[in-house]
């Protein structure tokens, strides 16, 4: 008797120790660099979702689930690459919630994810390059491409009747990108760009940018820069001179700062910014309350959703190995069955491992078009009195 | 009418920019050929001695808000001028006695004595940035414009606009008063014939009685006045950050060069120079032409340059003129 108690008691401790295994996962985000005070608040989103997880003991029949965060910087493709690597060869992670910049994002899913067969699901990479890069299907996101916001600002703009506009971006990847994206869809559309200029961040002059740009013409000036940079010097000398009385401002111009500095002298420009909105956010924003952070912080609701989304797919397949489950990521994300916000992710293993179909919305409601990247959406803004107010989202 | 659009389309966007422009880089222009012509080296820090100089003026000038004074409608950083003068005037004295004062007696070479500028110009940065930080600061308060786009359309019933803001005005209104009073003291008053006579011959101004000292500590106190007007009219016009003053170095040289290195007249026309030939290059003159040429319409922007090249333009003209003719539009010295 007294053996058959043990025996069965070392089955137990077996068949646990079999089936409850520690899946870690890999927060790899740029702790360090220029978006460093982005990079808490992304993280403790998406240990959120992993928590949420492990604590109800429905992954995979009782796995529990932790997170091991990566240091990807943003600018240094080296040090995101060894990030990378250390994350999956010593902490042998099942996923990768990462990396933050674009730049750095590219130099780990070529150098790490795909040599290693790794799924990375970035929550902040926008640049439009990621979408035509190869990727053996191991890399989502859930942000929004760039190209999406330069669709979305040439539906706006046309909306409201201008057929004409001046275009000006700061001179990184993240102009670039937005601007050839914005140009694109708005000629596709049937709308004109009279100039597409760069300009240089961290001048102290922008009198001849400002004056090509008023040469050129057009019934409004796109600025794709950054507020706390160029675009502020575009902004006031365009303003100055009187070459343009509209603007339309990209998700880099639209903050305080704009309303606070200029506020009554761009009343009836407008613009556009990543934002979400509905039941997922509000409940996303009470979890992060609840947990003691912002979760309004840029980014954070996308992390969220990047870590709840990776954990959903290895419940659908049954698997934590990447090679396997990152084929479920786009059932879960667009699936046709109930919807899943944030702090349902329980009842969402439970209807997966029950073999119904999950929609997961999450916090940015969650929809991945293309090769795996978030539609996205826009709240768009204008300015009214001084005041920003929001118009709509789309 | 539409002649009349084209020279406004012009004043707006290249004569009155070009001109506050260029009255700031021959401000700056002017210090630097000053140390040339009378400590004999190029002085690199010059742009940083700017970034100082507008950071106390602003520091001073939050502190006259703060105290509740004001000008009205001119901005009170020029309030807080003179007082900025004084301390960076000070630092340069620091500086030379601490730094410079060595390598004079022990008569380095010229390029020595650029490399040790050079090494001031780094401290002095990073002097600034910690005074008053990195970011964009705008100090001027005070009246913006003193004519407005709407203003002018109203007035006129013209399609283009003209805009006039008042701290262009002033830029010009004080360039004009410093560089006045500068030639005035150094053609009129004792101490600035000393200098010149220093400047031109220096054993024989040490022989007929000249103390040298004197003269070294009144040229600083002179670049360090004009560095801080340079740099504050500039930081009024534009806006101040740390950065932004090193990139003018290249500008601020290249007027020297053009107008004849060591001789204050080629200074000034080297700024303007210089400052023209950057907007002018870089202006597209698409509108303009549409509205000389009726039934016209180009394709192109008629932009002989695009705006990146801005700083190349500087570059360039100052290579042209090292090559062909070295000592610049008006005769200029080479040590």
């Amino acid at each position: 008797m007294k053996r058959i108690l043990l025996a069965s008691a070392a089955i137990a401790f077996a068949a646990t120790g079999a089936y409850a295994a520690d899946v870690k996962m890999g927060v790899l985000l740029g702790f360090t660099g220029p978006l460093e005070s982005l990079a808490p608040a992304m993280a403790q989103g998406a240990e959120l979702a992993i928590k949420e997880v492990s604590d109800s003991g429905k992954l995979l029949g009782g796995d529990t689930v932790t997170p091991v965060r990566g240091d990807s910087t943003c600018v240094d493709a080296a040090a995101a690459t060894a990030a990378g690597e250390t994350l999956v060869t010593s902490d042998k992670v099942s996923g990768i919630m990462g990396a933050m910049c674009s730049g750095a994002t590219t130099a780990v899913l070529q150098n790490v994810a795909m040599p290693n067969g790794m799924v990375m699901i970035s929550p902040s990479a926008t640049s439009p390059a990621l979408s035509t890069l190869p990727d053996d299907g191991l890399f989502f996101r859930t942000a929004p491409s760039d190209a999406r916001q330069g669709e979305v600002m040439a539906d706006e703009i046309l909306e409201k009747g201008i057929k004409s506009v001046a275009l000006t971006y700061t001179n990184n990847d993240y102009g670039k990108g937005l601007a050839d994206s914005f140009e694109k869809a708005y000629k596709a559309k049937g709308g004109t760009v009279t100039i597409s200029a760069a300009h240089e961040d961290g001048k102290g002059d922008y009198s001849a940018e400002v004056a090509s740009l008023a040469s050129a013409g057009g019934d409004a000036l796109v600025i794709a820069g950054y507020i706390d940079q160029g675009g502020s010097g575009i902004l006031r000398g365009a303003l100055d001179t009187g070459a343009f009385e509209k603007f339309v401002f990209p998700d880099g111009m639209v903050s305080q700062t704009l309303e606070d500095n200029f506020g009554s002298e761009v009343n009836g420009s407008f613009g556009q910014m990543p934002a979400s909105e509905g039941e997922g956010h509000d409940k996303f924003l009470a979890l992060a309350t609840a947990a003691g952070f912002d979760g309004t912080s840029v980014y954070s609701g996308e992390a969220y959703d990047a870590a709840a989304l990776m954990l959903l797919a290895m419940e659908a397949a049954n698997s934590t190995d990447p090679k396997v489950y990152k084929d479920k990521i786009m059932d879960i994300a667009n699936g046709d069955g109930e919807k899943i916000y944030p702090g349902e992710l329980a009842k969402g293993l439970e209807l997966i491992k029950e073999g119904k179909p999950i929609n997961y919305e999450g916090a940015t409601a969650v929809h991945l078009i293309g090769n795996g990247e978030a539609s996205g959406t826009f709240r768009e803004i204008e300015f009214k009195d001084g005041k920003m107010e929001t118009v709509q989202y789309r | 009418m539409d002649l009349i659009n084209a020279l406004v389309a012009i004043t707006n966007y290249v004569i009155i920019p070009a001109t506050a422009y260029g009255a700031q880089l021959a401000l700056g222009a002017l210090g630097v050929t000053l140390i040339y012509s009378i400590l004999r080296f190029s002085n690199f820090a010059h742009g940083d001695t700017m970034a100082f100089g507008t950071g106390i003026v602003i520091l001073i000038t939050w502190g006259f808000q703060a105290m509740g004074i004001s000008l009205g409608p001119l901005p009170t950083a020029l309030l807080a001028l003179p007082f900025g003068i004084i301390v960076t005037a000070a630092l340069m004295l620091g500086t030379d006695k601490v730094v410079y004062q060595y390598y004079r007696k022990v008569r380095a070479a010229p390029v020595v004595m650029v490399m040790v500028s050079v090494g001031v110009m780094f401290v002095m940065n990073a002097l600034t940035r910690f005074l008053i930080g990195v970011d964009q600061i705008n100090f001027d308060d005070g009246a913006r414009f003193v004519i407005n786009a709407r203003q002018w359309r109203e007035m006129t019933g013209l399609s283009e606009p003209l805009t006039l803001r008042s701290t262009q005005v002033i830029t010009v209104v004080t360039a004009i008063i410093t560089v006045a009073a500068l030639f005035w003291f150094l053609g009129k008053t004792r101490t600035g014939k000393s200098m010149r006579a220093y400047s031109d011959n220096e054993d024989l101004a040490l022989l007929s009685g000249i103390d040298p000292n004197r003269v070294v500590a009144v040229t600083w106190i002179i670049t360090g006045a004009l560095a801080t007007i340079a740099g504050t009219l500039y930081g009024l016009d534009k806006s101040f950050k740390a950065f932004t003053y090193f990139q003018l170095l290249l500008p601020i040289f290249a007027s020297a060069i053009v107008g004849g290195i060591g001789n204050p007249v080629g200074a000034i026309a080297g700024g303007f120079v210089i400052s023209f030939s950057e907007v002018g290059l870089t202006y597209a003159w698409k509108k303009v032409v549409t509205y000389l040429i009726p039934n016209w319409q180009p394709d192109g922007l008629v932009q002989l340059l695009s705006t990146d090249y801005k700083y190349a333009v500087s570059f360039t003209i100052l290579i042209l003129v090292l090559i062909f003719k070295p000592t610049g539009l008006f005769k200029g010295k080479i040590v």
